[in-house]
């Protein structure tokens, strides 16, 4: 059978990643292909390309036999590809025929026939069991009928390939049921199907072949038979080495900070942390390990006045932080390096030295009253690029102008500096080089050792097995066990964060 | 009735997601164009079409700027002002005289209507010309796949380029439309209702266009009912200023539309909706 898509060595590149690097993949009619990796292992870009919406900077994409042309979604969609985007792509103040029908409608004269789009979304969603009202406003409808819609958008035209991208996300257990039935009865007409999902239970139930993607590379093909969840697991979260920390025993001390019942929402509007205990200690670093969007991020934008919580208590040395605001978290004794430095941890257009004493910059010795103090804060950023060698030309020039690993030092260093009792580290090596890796993780062991209270959240399993002194496992926005590190099993934790073992 | 034109303009713009603060330019320019051709080539007809391609040309230049070039379309639709207030100073001759001008042409029977046939059906050539634009552009907006499309670029651009729509070819279309519309108005404006061109001709229309389609909700029939409330506070203030009813200084009647607009725009402001998309150049790829 000849391949209805066919990929090969298809390679994007973006300012500071490598998202596709050299992928090579096909599709045939009638198979269900499972695309798993990480956030940022490159799989939305990859079939964004296959869409014609990303160009690859070289490689290949191939639907049924002929190559495609970047920017032309009209002649891909009309050559039988359809696509559920990750993000919903449907014009809220409009109602659910016209954004199934746009780019294609059916008219009658200059004029579009609402009557007949009307009655063919009713017909469409007859023949795949997938109810809506064809007069409702996107807007006014809850995310798993958006879905719906999207994903009926997709089937409207004769679809050889349909792509996926993440559909299960946002829906309840019962519509992914039907959603994982629709799929497998379009393979089974000859629908060749792509499945982006980080639920592996989905991919065991549908997957012929199963494709993992780590940091833009293409790690493996495996088929659900030969191998199992944990497997999966395995071959999603990375490298089984473990990168050696020195590390001594934590002299744990009290409790400083204290999380009950904790439960946030998520930028959907979706209960994402489902009711979380943890109680942090001096000396002690606590690693969260769990597969990206769990619940982790909002967790930690919950703890660190970011996020507002849904409900449950925060109380750091005791004393409760009701919705408090970033500044106030951080005069409490919190210090965070957050997840995403471009948004969060850095301001691009200012200094190096000013980015270093953001969270400082109106006391002394930076400020006097109302006044910066100039030549302490260039005291303290030649300082600070001496001790976290962070390498800049200058420390006046802008942060932006930094390379990924350095801009993570500037964080870093920053919230180090000030040696507060509680660290927030997350994802704190993400897009960071081997070698400043290790030296972020031997801050992270000073700090600890100097009494902190540091909370380290990871998507790379292996940072948590060698940084933390306890682990909590963070599935389906609960912490579902705490494992002592010392002679931690990685598969039972592998196992615990594809939610397995539970 | 120019003002209603104007804010077609406008909306044609702003519901492909391209905000046009370069209305204004594009009337001065046009009319301005539309008067010296008239009177160049002899015929009012030539100083017509040559209005509608100035517009057409200037909306090109916004949409290189703004599609293009993903220039801040606040500056964009600034540099059409500056260009036209300078081209038009430049260029300026006093004392020249439009070979004939649209006349009114009553249509019969209907003009004879109380109140509605002098309003509607006692106008020049151009002016019937508007309203047809006006309704069209409202059917179009609404009922065509064109309008849909239209409408989802300007609200959701990666929802349109996903569905196989063209974002920028729709922008660039629909603000070249945008600029013949602009042209319409122009012409009108020195050819049917004034008769003559001087200095800062057009007197700030394009501006008031850009209020009354956000108070008629970037719908082509609010920004006629609009346009249509503005008109008359404004015959309203003349009332009052030929008759002498109040003792007040004639600039303060003067000013009475404008207060009024911005007064109505002040309470509706926190109701209206504009295009989601309105301002943001689109990259292809990012959602």
């Amino acid at each position: 059978m000849s391949a209805l898509l066919e990929i090969t060595g298809v390679s994007k590149q973006y300012p500071g990643v490598l998202a596709n690097d050299n992928i090579s993949l096909s599709v045939s009619a009638g198979e269900v292909v499972a695309l798993l990796g990480e956030n940022g292992a490159g799989k939305s870009t990859l079939l964004k390309a296959v869409f014609g919406l990303v160009k690859p900077d070289s490689g290949e994409i191939k639907i049924g036999g002929d190559p495609i042309t970047f920017g032309d979604t009209a002649g891909i969609i009309s050559r039988g590809v359809g696509m559920v985007h990750q993000h919903f792509q449907l014009v809220p103040v409009m109602t659910v025929a016209e954004n199934i029908i746009l780019g294609d409608e059916p008219k009658s004269g200059l004029f579009i026939n609402m009557k007949a789009a009307r009655n063919e979304i009713i017909a469409l969603s007859k023949r795949y069991g997938l109810e809506v009202d064809p007069d409702a406003v996107i807007e006014d409808l809850p995310v798993g009928m958006q879905q719906r819609v999207e994903i009926l958008k997709a089937l409207r035209k004769d679809v050889k390939l349909l792509i996926l991208d993440e559909p299960t996300a946002v829906l309840t257990p019962q519509e992914i049921d039907e959603l994982l039935s629709v799929v497998r009865n379009l393979a089974k007409s000859g629908v060749g199907i792509v499945l982006i999902t980080h639920k592996l239970h989905e991919v065991m139930a549908v997957a012929d072949r199963v494709v993992v993607l780590r940091g833009g590379k293409l790690i493996g093909t495996t088929t659900p038979k030969e191998t199992d969840e944990a497997g999966l697991a395995q071959m999603m979260v990375g490298r089984s080495v473990v990168l050696q920390v020195n590390r001594t025993e934590a002299k744990r001390g009290s409790v400083v900070l204290e999380v009950k019942g904790l439960q946030v929402r998520d930028d959907r509007k979706i209960l994402s942390v489902k009711g979380v205990d943890l109680s942090l200690h001096k000396g002690e670093i606590l690693g969260i390990a769990g597969v990206e969007g769990n619940g982790q991020r909002e967790f930690v934008e919950a703890i660190c006045g970011m996020r507002q919580r849904e409900a449950g208590e925060v109380l750091i040395n005791g004393v409760a932080t009701k919705d408090m605001h970033p500044h106030a978290v951080h005069e409490a004794g919190i210090s965070h390096i957050p997840e995403d430095r471009e948004k969060h941890g850095l301001v691009a257009t200012y200094s190096i030295s000013d980015n270093l004493i953001l969270n400082q910059f109106d006391q002394e010795p930076f400020a006097k009253g109302w006044i910066r103090n100039l030549s302490e804060i260039s005291k303290n950023a030649i300082a600070m690029v001496e001790k976290f060698d962070i390498r800049t030309p200058s420390p006046f020039n802008t942060a932006g102008s930094l390379s990924g690993g350095n801009k993570q030092k500037v964080v870093v260093a920053r919230e180090l500096s000030e040696e507060l009792p509680v660290l927030i580290a997350a994802q704190p090596t993400r897009g960071v080089d081997v070698g400043s890796i290790e030296f972020i993780h031997n801050q992270l062991i000073s700090a600890r050792d100097k009494g902190a209270a540091v909370l380290l959240v990871s998507a790379e399993l292996d940072e948590i097995l060698s940084l933390s002194d306890r682990i909590a496992v963070m599935s389906g926005g609960k912490i579902v066990a705490i494992v002592d590190s010392k002679g931690a099993d990685r598969n039972y934790i592998g196992r615990l964060m594809a939610g397995l073992d539970k | 009735m120019p003002l209603a034109l104007a804010a077609m303009v406008g909306i044609m713009c702003e519901r492909t997601g391209i905000v046009n603060i370069g209305i204004e330019g594009t009337l001065l320019l046009s009319s301005f164009v539309a008067f010296y051709f008239a009177i160049a080539a002899k015929s009012i007809v030539i100083g017509f079409l040559a209005a509608m391609a100035t517009g057409v040309a200037m909306s090109l230049l916004l949409a290189l700027m703004s599609v293009t070039w993903k220039m801040d379309q606040i500056i964009a639709g600034t540099i059409i002002n500056i260009l036209a207030t300078g081209l038009t100073s430049f260029f300026y001759i006093q004392g020249n005289m439009l070979p004939s001008m649209f006349k009114q042409k009553p249509i019969p029977g209907l003009s004879n209507l109380p109140f509605f046939g002098d309003v509607l059906f006692k106008h020049g050539l151009l002016m019937y010309l508007g309203f047809v634009v006006i309704i069209t552009l409202y059917y179009a907006l609404f009922h065509t796949p064109w309008g849909l499309r239209s409408r989802a670029v300007g609200e959701h651009p990666s929802a349109a380029d996903t569905a196989g729509v063209s974002v920028a070819k729709m922008r660039y279309l629909n603000v070249a439309i945008a600029g013949a519309i602009g042209g319409l108005c122009g012409s009108y404006l020195v050819l049917e209702l004034v008769g003559s061109w001087n200095r800062g001709f057009t007197a700030g229309k394009g501006f008031t266009a850009l209020a009354l389609m956000i108070f008629g909700r970037w719908n082509p029939m609010g920004a006629l009912a609009a346009a249509m409330f503005f008109g008359l506070a404004q015959a309203g203030a003349n009332q009052l200023m030929i008759n002498g009813t109040v003792n007040i200084p004639p600039q303060f009647v003067g000013i009475l539309p404008y207060v009024m607009t911005i007064i109505v725009l002040a309470i509706s402001a926190g109701k209206v909706r504009p295009p989601a998309a309105e301002g943001q150049p689109y990259e292809k790829g990012q959602s």
